[in-house]
């Protein structure tokens, strides 16, 4: 099954409704051996316990950067192969990729108390994932002011387009400039240097953050296509109000 | 290249005009300079410290009052349409407009440092390095707000959400466009590092700004 074939949207309801449950099924169990696995996970020599903090922070952060990457290829789709569907998709994720990015700099700043001396450093990868959130209300933003969902679909995707250069730059950032964020750790050249205690428990969170994003992707796309279909037939129905009365008005009436 | 020549002269012609809006965003800017110095105390070493920072928020929020300019009038009018249907290639077009936008209003803007300078007790150096830091940093505040003007045009009040829009891709500009100041003024950071940037910021704008607000256009105006 391609993607062309989800395009009709009635399809594509039936197909998530079945879909659905497993979904979040999944995002429970996965979420339940995770919580379960940085709970036993060991102390850090340094940090003590506050190291959990990262099996929450890091995952948010990833999927800040994968929500938006997610967005341009649903960008892509509206502008270049026009899928009936994309833009359904890319004004789901918006509020939700934004969600992920207020979590990853809330627990951040929480980290970054006891273990910087400080709730917020203005060093590149800290300012960058900001201007990332900044970028994400603005679409927002941009998405409800546009009355014709269509019209809005292509102006924000353009801007999602334009906005993708900053994960580069936020994955980067710690490479680039001298930074207080430390440097890459799991995703370099040359492998992981996180000890597996600390890894897997951070893979299978990190797996259940995706599987809930997937989750709350799929149903806010069905809760979409509803919303545009319940604005279409309020549209029918005013049409069909308006043609009433002007044919029940004495002017239309055959002299 | 006779129409686009003929576009630019028009836009900055127009701009010139009373309610052209050139003019504003100098005087916004020098409203922004001078309410600085009230609102922090007449400390002279504090404002020199300050000085080049402030005048490149002031440069960029007069350039983010003046963008809204860029497309409204000529969507009110009917212009925008003829130029989107024309035979010039739409991403030139946008160039050649933002081009004179910032010939009208960014120029003005660079030509008014050395006078604000003063106020903030800004020495020749420091002033003549803003001065070139702004030179090269506001084409990237114009075309990069073209964006943001491209997509707000069809807006009613469009303006507020253009500033939302086009601020988190400003933001880049104006760091660098300080730490080049800051370190032509101080000494021992290289100037040549941020300020490449700076200028590679534009350049890059030169080529995504008008691709960009012409997709924007095409897919926006109907």
């Amino acid at each position: 099954m391609t993607l062309i074939d989800l395009a009709n949207p009635s399809r594509f309801l039936s197909l998530t409704a079945r879909l659905l449950p497993y979904l979040v099924a999944g995002t429970v169990v996965l979420f339940a051996i995770g919580l379960y696995l940085s709970a036993t996970a060991p102390d850090d020599y340094q940090q003590g316990a506050t190291v959990k903090i990262m099996f929450i922070h890091v995952p948010n952060a990833w999927l800040s950067m994968f929500v938006w990457a997610v967005m341009s290829a649903s960008a892509l789709g509206t502008l270049v192969w026009r899928h009936p569907l994309a833009d359904v998709a890319a004004k789901a994720a918006a509020p939700i990729g934004a969600s992920f990015t207020f979590l990853a700099l809330i627990t951040g700043s929480l980290w970054g108390r006891p273990m910087w001396g400080t709730y917020w450093e203005w060093d590149a990868r800290l300012t960058s994932v900001l201007i990332l959130f900044l970028m994400y209300l603005g679409l927002m933003a941009l998405w409800r002011a546009v009355e014709d969902p269509a019209r809005a679909a292509r102006a924000a995707a353009v801007l999602t387009l334009v906005g993708a250069i900053n994960l580069p730059i936020i994955k980067f950032s710690v490479d680039w400039w001298n930074t207080l964020h430390q440097p890459a750790s799991v995703f370099r050249m040359g492998g992981p240097t996180l000890d597996r205690a600390f890894l897997i428990p951070l893979l299978v969170m990190a797996l259940a953050f995706t599987l809930l994003f997937i989750t709350l992707h799929v149903a806010a796309m069905r809760n979409e296509i509803l919303r545009r279909r319940v604005r279409s037939l309020q549209m029918m129905q005013a049409r069909a109000a308006s043609n009433d009365m002007s044919a029940a008005s004495p002017a239309s009436q055959p002299a | 290249m006779t129409a686009l020549a003929a576009l630019i002269r028009r836009d900055i012609r127009i701009a010139l005009r009373v309610g052209g809006g050139a003019l504003i965003g100098v005087l916004f800017f020098l409203t922004v300079v001078v309410l600085m110095p009230f609102a922090l105390g007449p400390d002279l070493p504090l404002l020199t410290r300050l000085g080049p920072a402030i005048l490149w928020l002031g440069a960029l929020l007069a350039s983010l009052l003046t963008l809204d300019r860029l497309f409204t009038a000529d969507h009110e009018d009917g212009s925008l349409d003829l130029i989107v249907m024309g035979r010039t290639p739409l991403e030139l077009a946008c160039a050649a407009k933002a081009l004179a936008h910032w010939l009208a209003a960014g120029l003005p803007l660079i030509v008014a440092t050395p006078v604000l300078g003063l106020l903030l007790n800004l020495d020749m150096v420091a002033t003549s390095a803003v001065a070139l830091t702004l030179l090269a940093g506001t084409p990237a505040l114009t075309f990069t707000g073209m964006i943001g003007a491209a997509l707000a045009v069809t807006l009613h009040r469009g303006g507020l959400l253009l500033a939302v829009l086009v601020l988190p891709l400003s933001i880049p500009v104006l760091i660098f466009g300080v730490a080049a100041s800051e370190a032509a003024i101080t000494g021992p950071v290289s100037f040549g590092a941020p300020f490449s940037i700076l200028c590679a910021l534009s350049l890059v704008s030169f080529v995504v700004g008008p691709f960009a607000a012409a997709a924007s256009l095409r897919h926006g105006l109907d």
